[in-house]
């Protein structure tokens, strides 16, 4: 044996310490998190719940509170919604591939746009309330009508789908490009029924992801004019309203039944929001690959 | 017993190659029937202006296994990548000289890269499956080339002919990432023979693989040569030793001024020549293993 002895003790020196109370602080700030957001989920679930029900569902809104409902807010948003997936996610798409695919690097242009993309997605979602007023409600005249909210909500929301396409675009290894490419295929024919093929769970995922972002604003959509009290179901090309708006217009009712009504709305919201969420994360997993 | 059989038996070592096989093979390569298929003459490519091969100048015949060998940053996967035209996928790539097939330059202004790959097919260093089924894996090339008859057919005789059949036919519609790499890469191998190609190119086919998948493979090129051309590169001398018909020695030329390795064909010749009596030292020191 030699004379030096092995010593394996655990001591608390300064380095484990500050390791320690490192560990303490992130539990604090999970703990501040999930407590803020509980405490909001039960206050709402308490008072709304009782009032989700047929009548919320399907009946317009009314002076009355006992025969008030977000008809025509659910069906906008729903409107909105499938205007916003079939706008936002073709073109959103389609810049990702041509900037993932096709765009030289070298050209200013193309570095312009990625500029401007990257921009775009931290521009205040008000600003583009602002130009939807300006530009789609007065400038085309289109007026106050569902297309030119969905309209402006496509834009507010493109950069998150093009971020999310290009990430999906790019994380389809070269190797399968060249695999392609190396039998013939032209360019289309590698990226149709490669690239895309492989991309389409992560583009899936932050298509839904980017709705709902989109389905929670108000702001812009007050700008374009969504009407704070619809009582007849919207249209495309007609006068509308969103969930956000209905709750918005509810809660500055003095009236306190109209006060838990929004709160019923905020559920109906809520349910949507994470069905959705769900839905994207469930496509993740189910579609991840590992190359 | 196959001389393949043989040459796995008693597997050609660095320094000390198995003369009796390299003797058999130098009479059959010698008076072999010589087709030329490919003419490459005073070839340089350039990565964005800096040169990675140059002046290469050789001739690729058919029903030959054709090896290219030499130390890392030679230029031998730039230079296989040469003959499909693949080098066009890298933006800053530029080709100068003539790489003749068939006698046509492949590199005239007027030629499709994609007419070329369909003639010429590849199969790369990391077996790269589509994310797909086994057969839809094999029956992708036919059908972006829209070729006719029947496509169940045409993967069936794709994948015997790769050696695969057995192992997969009653898995068809199973994910080709499911398979073992040495069963990938056979299915990419497969994948390239579905498109009827005239060549067939292997950047390092095996180095990726198990010896098992390897001698596989080995003998799947042995197969392959009766009706194809086969180019490969390989980092493994016994391999080249083992498979080949002719073999290309490339050197690295290291221009110290501007810090520059530009690769350079120091040899070519058949592969017993190339391995027991080099005319070049460089070549000799290389596969003696004197100098890496």
């Amino acid at each position: 044996m030699s004379a030096h002895t092995l010593d394996l003790k655990n001591r608390a020196t300064g380095d484990k310490i500050r390791g320690r109370l490192f560990y303490a602080l992130l539990l604090v700030s999970v703990t501040v998190g999930f407590v803020l957001l509980g405490t909001l989920l039960v206050d709402v679930f308490r008072k709304g719940l009782p009032f989700v029900d047929g009548i919320l569902l399907t009946e317009p809104p009314s002076a009355v509170p006992e025969r008030a409902g977000a008809r025509p807010a659910i069906l906008g948003t729903i409107y909105i919604m499938g205007l916003l997936l079939v706008m936002a996610v073709p073109i959103g798409v389609g810049t990702a591939i041509y900037l993932e695919e096709y765009a030289n690097r070298e050209k200013w242009y193309n570095r312009l746009l990625e500029l401007n993309i990257q921009n775009l997605a931290a521009v205040p979602s008000i600003v583009y309330g602002i130009l939807g007023l300006a530009f789609l409600v007065r400038g085309l005249g289109l007026g106050r009508v569902t297309l030119a909210g969905a309209m402006i909500l496509t834009l507010l929301v493109l950069p998150i789908v093009i971020v999310a396409s290009r990430e999906a675009i790019r994380a389809v290894p070269d190797s399968i490009r060249q695999g392609a490419y190396a039998l013939g295929a032209t360019q289309w024919q590698t990226i149709s029924r490669q690239v895309l093929p492989a991309a389409i769970p992560g583009i899936a995922t932050g298509s839904i992801l980017a709705l709902a972002r989109a389905i929670g604003e108000t702001a812009p959509l007050i700008l374009v004019g969504a009407l704070t009290y619809v009582a007849f179901d919207p249209t495309i090309l007609g006068p509308f309203t969103a969930l956000p708006i209905q709750i918005y217009q509810w809660i500055a009712r003095p009236q306190e039944d109209f006060r838990l009504l929004a709160a019923a709305a905020i559920i109906v919201l809520l349910v949507i929001l994470l069905t959705m969420n769900a839905f994207a994360i469930w496509l993740r997993n189910r579609y991840q690959r590992r190359w | 017993m196959s001389e393949m059989e043989r040459a796995h038996i008693a597997p050609v070592r660095i320094g000390s190659v198995d003369e009796r096989i390299l003797t058999e093979r130098q009479e059959r390569v010698v008076n072999q029937r010589r087709d030329v298929l490919f003419t490459v003459e005073d070839l340089t490519v350039s990565y964005a202006g800096v040169p990675a091969l140059k002046n290469v100048s050789l001739d690729i015949y058919k029903n030959f296994i054709t090896a290219f060998i030499g130390p890392s940053g030679c230029g031998k996967s730039t230079f296989i990548r040469c003959f499909n035209r693949m080098n066009d996928l890298i933006p800053t790539a530029a080709v100068q000289g003539t790489v003749r097939y068939h006698g046509a330059d492949l590199y005239a202004k007027d030629v499709d890269p994609v007419e070329v790959r369909k003639r010429i097919g590849m199969v790369f260093q990391k077996p790269n499956p589509f994310p797909k089924s086994i057969y839809d894996n094999v029956a992708f090339g036919p059908r972006i080339l829209h070729m006719r008859g029947s496509l169940d057919e045409r993967v069936e005789r794709a994948l015997r002919h790769a050696a695969l059949w057995d192992e997969v036919k009653n898995r068809l519609k199973a994910s080709a990432l499911s398979l073992s790499g040495g069963q990938q890469q056979r299915l990419c191998i497969a994948r390239c023979l579905a498109v009827e190609p005239d060549v067939i190119l292997m950047d390092e086919p095996a180095s990726a693989l198990d010896p098992i998948s390897t001698t596989a493979i080995e003998d799947l090129m042995h197969d392959l040569k009766q009706e194809y051309a086969i180019v490969i590169v390989t980092h493994n001398m016994q391999q080249a030793a083992r498979v080949a018909d002719m073999t290309a020695f490339f050197s690295v030329e290291v221009d110290q001024e501007r810090d520059h390795r530009t690769g350079i064909l120091v040899e070519y010749d058949t592969t017993p020549t190339i391995f027991t009596q080099p005319a070049d030292k460089r070549t000799e020191g290389y596969v003696t293993g004197r100098f890496g």
